[in-house]
C-alpha cells in the first residue's frame, strides 16, 4: 500500500500521507477549518466541536482535527450540515460567554471574536442568565476573567506537556467545569505566559499588560529575545518609546513558538533605570554630564595608557559593539579583553563552545548527558525542547550536579567532577548508554566551566564526546557571548582575563577598565581602577563607574546576536536609544577619534563589511555554519568540587531583569511558594 | 411468554443464596475448564451464533466486538474491563446480577476473557452500589478459594484475575472509554474515537468493554449453545433479556423475559398492569431516560426488542421501562431528565456542555408555562445542535428524551404555555 | 450540579490510619506497576470514610502523594466524582433520588421530609446526625423512591415509613435496609409471576 492517500475535499482532490488528520487534508486542500481547542503543538483534544467536517458515508460530522483520513474519502466544509453545526457550537460557546468585548483586553485578537464573525448568528436565543465563574489566582503574569473560559483546555494541556509542570486542571464538570491550578497557587512554571497566547478567549491574559493598550495602537518590530542564549524569536510592541509587551514568534528551529516568562515580561525593565544621559564621578557622586564632559574625562585617563587598560564585555551586547570595542582595544594596543565575565574556561575551537547538534537536533537524539546544567533555568524553551524528547519516548537521560526537577525524568548520577572521571574511566554504566544510543549528546552548562578546573572540565566533556559518538553541545546563558568568542574578545598575548584583571586592578597593574554592558562582576573586585561603564541600565557596572556612557538596549538597535548553536540573527530597532543615549558601536568609534586611534568605519554598513572579514559566519543569518571538530584544551586536571548551576535567580540574571518590577514580582511569588508546602508538581 | 428453565438468571430475585454452592447448584462453574478447551474461536462464534446484542444500551454484537481484539498479543496484555457502572435512570438489572448471581458474572468473565486473549478483567462498579460491590468481591474471593479464578483458572490452563474497581458517582463513567479513563485514575471523559479500545483501551493496551448482563449469560449460551439463545425472539433480536419495569404500575419489578415481547404484555404479566389500568397510561419511556418516549398508542402495540423500537423512534437501550400514568406531569418528567444529563455531562465537548443546561433551562420554564411558543422550536433546535456532534452519546442521549416530549406532547406544551404568566402578561 | 468547592475550614493535616494505609496498599497492588494512579478513586472514598464522610483538602494532597499524581490531577477526580463530599456531613448522609423514576413514584414527598426533619440540602442538623442531598439515579427505581443513608439503600419508601427511618437512624435505633414494604429484592409485590417454581 502507498503512503499516500487520496481525499477530496470540497471537490478538490489532494494526495496526503497516511496518518494526516482530515483537518491537514483540508488545509492543504486550501479549506480553512475553523477551531479553539485545537493547538499542532499539543494534544488533540477534539473537545470544542467547532472543527466538525461532513465525511461522506458518515453517520455524523466528524471532529476533522482527531479523525485521520482513510483512502479516497470524501470530505465538505461548505455543506449545509457543517454550516449548521459550526453556527450550532458558535452558539453554544457564546451564550455563556459574557459580552465585555470593549473592556476585554484580547479584544482585537480574539479567535471567539473572529469565528463570531464568521459563524455568529445576529440575535441571542438564550433566555436565561449567563453563568458567571469566579475569577482565578495564577500570580503575578497571568490574569484570569474565568466567565469568558470556553474551556478548550489548551492551557492545561500545555502546562502537562509542554511545560512538564502539571498545575493547571479543569475542576468539577459539566457547565461547572473550571479551570484553575490547584488551590490557586501561582504558576510554577518558567514558561507560563504561553498560556496566554494559547488562550483562544480572553481568559488566561497578560497581568501586567492589563487595560494598558489595545493592540490595533501598538507598533509592531519583529526581533530577537537575549534574556537568554537561545535567541527565541520575538515580536516586542511599543506605543511611542515605550515597550508594552514582548510575545513570541514562530520558529521552528530555535522557540518553535514558546516563550520563557523572563523573555516576555521582562518589558518594563526597558523602562525603567535606564542610562539617558552620560555620568562623571565628582567627589565620589555620579553627577550628569555632558558627552563631551564623559569623553575628556575618559581620554585622560586612557591617552598613553593603552596597555594598562582592560575592557570586559557583559552578557548581553551585540556583536557590532564587541567587534568595534575589540577594535578599541588592538588600536590601544591593550590584550586584556575578555568577554567571559563569569569566567568560564572556554578556548579552542568554534566546536568547543557551540551547542553543535543543534536545538532542534535534540529532536534526534538517542540519549542526553547533562554536566553542570540546569537547562530548565538557563533556557527554559530549549528544556521544552528536552522535554517534547523525553516524551516522544526512549530517552534515557543523565545529569551531573545537584538533583532538581528539569520537569522529565532525569537520572542525576553524581553532583561532581569525580563522576565525569569516572565516565571517562569506564566506571560508570551511562557511559555505555551514549554510546549505543543514536545521536548521543552531551550538554555542558556555564556552571561546570566557571570554577578552578573548567579547562578540565571542558576538556574532558569533549574526550567523553568522543569516546561516546556523542555531539559535544555548550549551553550559554549570556546572549552575547559566542558572538564574543566568534571575534576573539579574550585575552591576547600577556593579556589578563577577567579574573587576572581584578588582581591586576588592585596591585595596579591595570589603572583602568571598560566595562561594556558587564554587570555580574562586584565593584569592589575592581580595585581603585578607573571605571568606564557603557550600558542601558543603571546597574552593579554603572554603580561602580567613574564615567557612565549611556547605550542602546537590545530593542533599541539592530544588531547581529549568535545564538548558543552558533545561528546569527539581527535584532531590529522597536524605538531609539533613551534621551542622549547611543547604539553601542558610535560610542566606541567616537571614543577611538577622540584617542586618535580612529576606527576605519563610520557606519554601520562599514563596520558590518570589517566584522564579516574576520568572522564571516554572521554575515550568514539564520544559518548554523558547522563548526570545526572540539579539541581538548590543555588543563590542569579535574577537581571533585561539586557543580553548581549557572543560574539560580532565574528572574534576576541581568541588569533588564533586575530593573523589571515584574520579574521582582514574579520572585516574590515564587519564594512564597518556596516557602509553603510542595504542590505535587515537582517529581 | 419464556418458561422458567429458559430463564438465564434463576435466582434474580436473590431467594436462593449468591453464595459459590448455591451458584453450582445452579449450574454455574459446570465443567467451565471443558468450554474453555473448545478454544477462543469456538467461545466467540456460539456468541455470535446466539446473536446477543450488547445489554448496556447500545445493543452492538457482543461476539462481534470481541473478535476485534487482536488475535496475537503484540506484546502488551490483553484487558477485558466489565462495565458494571449500571447508571441509566430506570436500570437496576446489574445490580440484581451482581448481588444474587455473582457468579454468572465472574464465570462469563473467565470465558470471554479467554476469548480475547486477556489474562486480566476490572469489574467497574458505580460507587453507589457499595453492598453490591460487597457481594461481588466475597464472590471473587470465594471463587479465588475454589480455584476457578487465579492461575489455572477452573483447571482450564488459563490463568485469569478478576479486580473489583469502583467509581464515585459518574454516569458518564458508562461510556466505556470514560470508564477507562477513569478507571486509570481520572476524570471520567470520553475519549476520541479512533483509536478504538480494541487497539488502544486501557493502559493503551487492547481492551473490550463489556455490560454486566451482556457478560453473565454468556456461560448459559457456551452451555446451552448459541442456536437456543437464538431461538428465543426474533432475528437480529434474539435471546431473553432483563426488563426492570419502573414509575406507574402496580407493581414495579424486573423481570428476565423473551426479546419481543409486546410492551403491554409485559406490563400486565409481569408489573400488575399501569395504575389505574391501561387506559390510564400517558406514556411509556421504554428503555432507560436516554430513548425517546412514547404515548399510549404506540405503547398498544410495540414489541419490546431493538428494531421494533427503533421503528417507532426510540430505542431499547437498557430495557428499562419507565410508565407514566395519566396524572404525569410530562413535561416536569422530561425536565427532571434534563436535569440528569446536565449534573452528568463531563464538560468536555461544548454542544453538551453548554446545550444539556440550556435544555434543562428552558424546559423548567416551559412546565411552569414561563416560556413563548416560539422556545419550543428553538428548544427542538438546540437538540439537533446537540445531537450527533459530541465525542460520546451522552449529548444525543440528552437530546432525544426533549426530542421524544416534543414529538409526541407539543399540544400540551403550547397549552401550558398558553395558560402560562408569559402570555398573561402580554395580554 | 452547582459548583462543588472545597470547604473553607480544614483540617491541617491528614494520614491514613495504619489500617488504612495497609489496606490502600492492598488496593494499589491491584493494579498495574506504574498504574497506581487507577486506586485513587478507592483511596479518596477510604480517606472519606476515615474523615467522617467527608474529603478534606489535605487528604487529597496526601493521597496525590502516595499515588505520584500531581496535586491538580487529584483535585480534578475529587471534584469531578459527586460522590466525595467537600464539606462535612451528618452522621447519616442521606442521598435522595430525585431522579425521574422516583420522583413519579414520590421523591418530592421525601424531599418534604427531609426539609423538615434536617434542613435544607447541605445542612447539618444541630446534633450532627443528620444531612441530606438530592442526587440522580442511584439504581434501584423498580423500588422507588429510595434514598442512600451511608452505605445502605433504603427502598420502596412512603413518606412515613421514611420519617420513622430517620427518626431511628436519629436515635441510634436499629433500621432494616432494603425495600420498606414486603418485598426481597427487585421482585414484584404480591406475588411472583416468573420463578414460582418450587421455590
Amino acid at each position: 500500500m502507498s503512503d499516500n492517500l487520496k481525499v477530496t475535499v470540497d471537490g478538490i482532490e489532494v494526495e496526503v500521507e497516511a496518518g494526516t488528520t482530515i483537518m491537514q487534508a483540508c488545509e492543504k486542500a486550501g479549506a480553512e477549518i475553523p477551531r479553539f481547542c485545537y493547538h499542532e503543538r499539543l494534544s488533540v483534544a477534539g473537545n470544542c466541536r467547532m472543527c466538525l467536517v461532513e465525511v461522506e458515508n458518515a453517520p455524523k460530522p466528524v471532529a476533522s482535527c482527531a479523525m485521520p483520513v482513510a483512502p479516497d474519502m470524501v470530505v465538505s466544509t461548505t455543506s449545509d450540515t457543517v454550516k449548521t453545526a459550526r453556527e450550532g457550537v458558535m452558539e453554544f460557546l457564546l451564550i455563556n460567554h459574557p459580552l465585555d468585548c470593549p473592556i476585554c483586553d484580547q479584544g482585537g485578537e480574539c479567535d471567539l471574536q473572529d469565528q463570531a464573525l464568521g459563524f455568529g448568528g445576529d440575535a441571542s436565543r438564550f433566555e436565561d442568565n449567563k453563568r458567571a465563574v469566579e475569577n482565578k489566582n495564577m500570580g503575578p503574569l497571568v490574569k484570569t476573567i474565568m466567565t469568558r473560559c470556553i474551556h478548550c483546555t489548551r492551557c492545561v494541556r500545555f502546562a502537562q506537556e509542554v511545560s512538564g509542570v502539571p498545575e493547571i486542571g479543569a475542576i468539577g464538570r459539566g457547565e461547572d467545569m473550571e479551570i484553575t491550578t490547584y488551590l490557586e497557587a501561582s504558576l510554577d512554571s518558567e514558561m507560563s505566559g504561553n498560556v496566554i497566547d494559547l488562550c483562544p478567549v480572553g481568559a488566561l491574559t497578560s497581568r501586567p499588560y492589563a487595560f494598558t493598550a489595545r493592540p490595533w495602537e501598538l507598533r509592531k518590530t519583529e526581533t530577537i529575545d537575549v534574556m537568554d542564549a537561545l535567541g527565541s524569536n520575538i515580536r516586542v510592541d511599543m506605543r511611542g518609546r515605550e515597550a508594552m509587551r514582548i510575545m513570541p514568534r514562530n520558529h521552528d528551529d530555535v522557540n518553535e513558538e514558546w516563550l520563557s516568562d523572563k523573555s516576555r515580561f521582562v518589558w518594563d525593565g526597558l523602562n525603567k533605570q535606564r542610562l539617558d544621559r552620560a555620568f562623571i564621578r565628582r567627589d565620589g557622586k555620579l553627577v550628569p554630564a555632558s558627552w563631551d564632559e564623559a569623553f575628556d574625562l575618559v581620554e585622560s585617563k586612557l591617552n598613553g595608557k593603552g596597555n594598562k587598560t582592560a575592557a570586559i564585555a557583559g552578557d548581553l551586547v551585540c556583536a557590532e559593539g564587541q567587534f568595534a570595542l575589540k577594535g578599541l582595544m588592538d588600536a590601544l594596543e591593550s590584550p586584556h579583553v575578555d568577554c567571559r565575565q563569569d569566567g568560564a574556561k572556554i578556548s579552542g575551537p568554534r566546536g568547543n563552545y557551540l551547542f553543535n547538534a543543534s536545538i532542534a537536533g535534540i529532536e534526534e537524539a538517542g540519549a542526553l548527558l547533562l554536566i553542570g546544567s540546569n537547562p530548565r533555568l538557563e533556557a527554559p524553551v530549549l528544556n521544552a525542547r528536552i522535554r517534547k524528547r523525553y516524551l516522544a519516548g526512549d530517552f534515557p537521560i543523565a545529569a551531573i550536579g545537584e538533583a532538581t526537577n528539569l520537569t522529565y525524568e532525569t537520572e542525576f548520577i553524581g553532583a561532581g567532577a569525580d563522576t565525569l572521571a569516572d565516565l571517562l574511566a569506564g566506571k560508570q554504566s551511562f557511559a555505555d548508554t551514549l554510546k549505543s544510543a543514536a545521536n548521543p549528546m552531551i550538554i555542558v552548562g556555564q556552571g561546570a566551566l566557571t570554577r578552578d578546573d573548567g579547562a578540565a572540565v571542558l576538556a574532558s566533556a569533549i574526550e567523553l564526546a568522543e569516546k561516546t559518538g556523542a555531539s559535544f553541545n555548550m549551553l550559554h546563558t549570556a546572549a552575547a557571548r559566542v558572538a564574543g568568542l566568534d571575534l576573539g574578545l579574550l585575552p591576547g598575548d600577556g593579556g589578563f582575563d577577567v579574573a587576572a584583571m581584578q588582581e591586576a586592578a588592585h596591585s595596579g597593574a591595570l589603572e583602568n577598565i571598560i566595562l561594556y554592558g558587564a554587570d555580574e562582576i562586584a565593584g569592589a573586585s575592581l580595585g581603585n581602577a578607573f571605571v568606564v561603564y557603557i550600558g542601558s541600565h543603571g546597574d552593579r557596572g554603572a554603580h561602580r563607574a567613574d564615567v557612565i556612557l549611556p547605550s542602546a538596549a537590545y530593542t533599541e538597535k539592530q544588531a547581529t546576536y549568535v545564538n548558543t548553536e552558533g545561528r546569527a540573527q539581527m535584532t531590529e530597532q522597536a524605538a531609539t536609544p533613551p534621551g542622549e543615549a547611543r547604539e553601542d558601536w558610535k560610542i566606541f568609534r567616537a571614543l577611538s577619534a577622540r584617542l586618535d586611534i580612529t576606527l576605519p568605519y563610520d557606519n554601520l554598513n562599514a563596520l558590518r563589511a570589517a566584522m564579516y572579514e574576520s568572522a564571516p559566519h554572521l554575515a550568514r543569518l539564520d544559518e548554523i555554519v558547522v563548526a570545526d571538530a572540539p579539541q581538548t584544551p590543555s588543563h590542569d586536571g579535574l577537581g571533585t568540587d561539586a557543580f553548581t548551576y549557572a543560574v539560580s535567580d532565574f528572574y534576576f540574571t541581568n541588569p533588564i531583569a533586575r530593573a523589571s518590577t515584574i520579574m521582582a514580582d514574579c520572585a516574590k511569588a515564587k519564594g512564597a511558594r518556596i516557602g509553603a508546602e510542595g504542590t505535587g508538581t515537582d517529581g | 411468554m419464556l418458561r422458567d428453565e429458559d430463564r438465564i438468571f434463576q435466582n434474580i430475585y436473590g431467594f436462593e443464596g449468591a453464595g459459590l454452592t448455591s451458584a453450582k447448584g445452579r449450574g454455574d462453574w459446570d465443567n467451565t475448564a471443558e468450554l474453555i478447551k473448545k478454544g477462543r474461536d469456538w467461545v466467540i462464534e456460539e456468541v455470535k451464533a446466539s446473536g446477543l446484542r450488547g445489554r448496556g444500551g447500545a445493543g452492538f454484537p457482543t461476539g462481534l466486538k470481541w473478535s476485534f481484539m487482536p488475535k496475537e498479543s503484540d506484546g502488551r496484555p490483553h484487558y477485558l474491563v466489565v462495565n458494571a457502572d449500571e447508571s441509566e435512570p430506570g436500570t437496576c438489572k446489574d445490580r440484581d446480577i451482581m448481588r444474587h448471581e455473582p457468579h454468572k458474572l465472574l464465570e462469563g468473565c473467565l470465558l470471554a476473557g479467554f476469548a480475547m486473549g486477556a489474562h486480566a478483567c476490572y469489574i467497574y462498579v458505580r460507587g453507589e452500589f457499595i453492598r453490591e460491590r460487597e457481594a461481588l468481591q466475597r464472590a471473587v474471593d470465594e471463587a479465588y478459594e475454589a480455584g476457578l479464578l487465579g492461575k489455572n483458572a477452573a483447571g482450564s490452563g488459563w490463568d485469569y484475575d478478576i479486580y473489583v474497581h469502583h467509581g464515585a458517582g459518574a454516569y458518564i463513567c458508562g461510556e466505556e472509554t470514560a470508564l477507562i479513563e477513569s478507571l486509570e485514575g481520572k476524570k471520567g471523559q470520553p475519549r476520541l474515537k479512533p483509536p478504538f479500545p480494541a487497539n488502544m483501551g486501557l493502559y493503551g493496551c487492547p481492551t473490550t468493554v463489556n455490560n454486566v448482563e451482556s457478560i453473565a449469560v454468556a456461560p448459559t449460551i457456551c452451555r446451552r449453545g448459541g442456536s437456543w439463545f437464538a431461538g428465543l425472539g426474533r432475528e437480529g433480536n434474539t435471546g431473553t433479556k432483563l426488563f426492570c419495569i419502573s414509575g406507574h404500575v402496580n407493581n414495579p419489578c424486573n423481570v428476565e423475559e423473551e426479546m419481543g415481547i409486546p410492551l403491554k404484555e409485559l406490563l400486565e404479566k409481569h408489573a400488575g398492569g399501569v395504575r389505574g389500568g391501561w387506559d390510564n397510561l400517558l406514556a411509556v419511556i421504554p428503555g432507560g431516560s436516554s430513548v425517546p418516549l412514547l404515548p399510549k398508542e404506540i405503547c398498544d402495540t410495540v414489541l419490546m426488542d431493538f428494531d421494533s423500537l427503533k421503528d417507532v423512534q426510540s430505542g431499547l437501550g437498557t430495557a428499562a421501562v419507565i410508565v407514566m400514568d395519566k396524572s404525569t406531569d410530562i413535561i416536569k418528567a422530561i425536565a427532571r431528565i434534563s436535569h440528569f444529563y446536565k449534573h452528568e455531562s463531563c464538560g468536555q465537548c461544548t454542544p453538551c456542555r453548554e446545550g444539556t443546561g440550556w435544555m434543562w433551562r428552558v424546559l423548567e420554564r416551559m412546565a411552569a408555562g414561563r416560556a413563548q411558543a416560539k422556545e419550543i422550536d428553538m428548544l427542538l433546535q438546540v437538540t439537533k445542535q446537540i445531537e450527533g456532534h459530541t465525542i460520546c452519546a451522552l449529548g444525543d442521549a440528552a437530546a432525544w428524551p426533549v426530542q421524544g416530549l416534543i414529538r409526541h406532547f407539543r399540544p400540551v406544551i403550547e397549552e401550558r404555555l398558553a395558560n402560562g404568566p408569559m402570555q398573561e402578561a402580554a395580554e | 450540579m452547582s459548583v462543588r468547592r472545597l470547604n473553607e475550614e480544614q483540617p491541617s493535616e491528614f494520614a491514613f490510619t495504619p489500617e488504612n494505609l495497609s489496606w490502600a496498599e492492598g488496593q494499589i497492588a491491584k493494579y498495574p506497576e506504574g498504574r497506581q494512579a487507577s486506586a485513587i478513586i478507592p483511596l479518596l472514598w477510604q480517606a472519606q470514610k476515615q474523615a467522617g464522610g467527608w474529603l478534606p483538602e489535605p487528604a487529597i494532597r496526601h493521597i496525590a502523594d502516595m499515588l505520584d499524581m500531581p496535586y491538580i490531577r487529584a483535585l480534578e477526580v475529587a471534584t469531578f466524582y459527586t460522590m466525595f463530599n467537600l464539606s462535612p456531613v451528618g452522621e447519616h448522609f442521606v442521598q435522595l433520588c430525585g431522579t425521574t423514576p422516583c420522583w413519579l413514584r414520590g421523591a418530592d414527598e421525601l424531599k418534604d421530609v427531609c426539609r423538615k426533619m434536617i434542613g435544607e440540602q447541605g445542612e447539618i442538623t444541630e446534633d450532627g446526625k443528620l444531612s441530606w442531598l438530592e442526587v440522580e439515579c442511584l439504581g434501584a427505581c423498580v423500588n422507588a423512591p429510595m434514598v442512600q443513608i451511608n452505605d445502605d439503600f433504603y427502598e420502596d419508601l412512603t413518606a412515613k415509613k421514611f420519617e420513622q427511618i430517620l427518626n431511628d437512624l436519629r436515635q441510634g435505633n436499629e433500621v432494616a435496609t432494603g425495600p420498606q414494604n414486603s418485598r426481597r429484592a427487585s421482585e414484584p409485590e404480591g406475588g411472583l409471576t416468573v420463578l414460582k417454581g418450587d421455590k
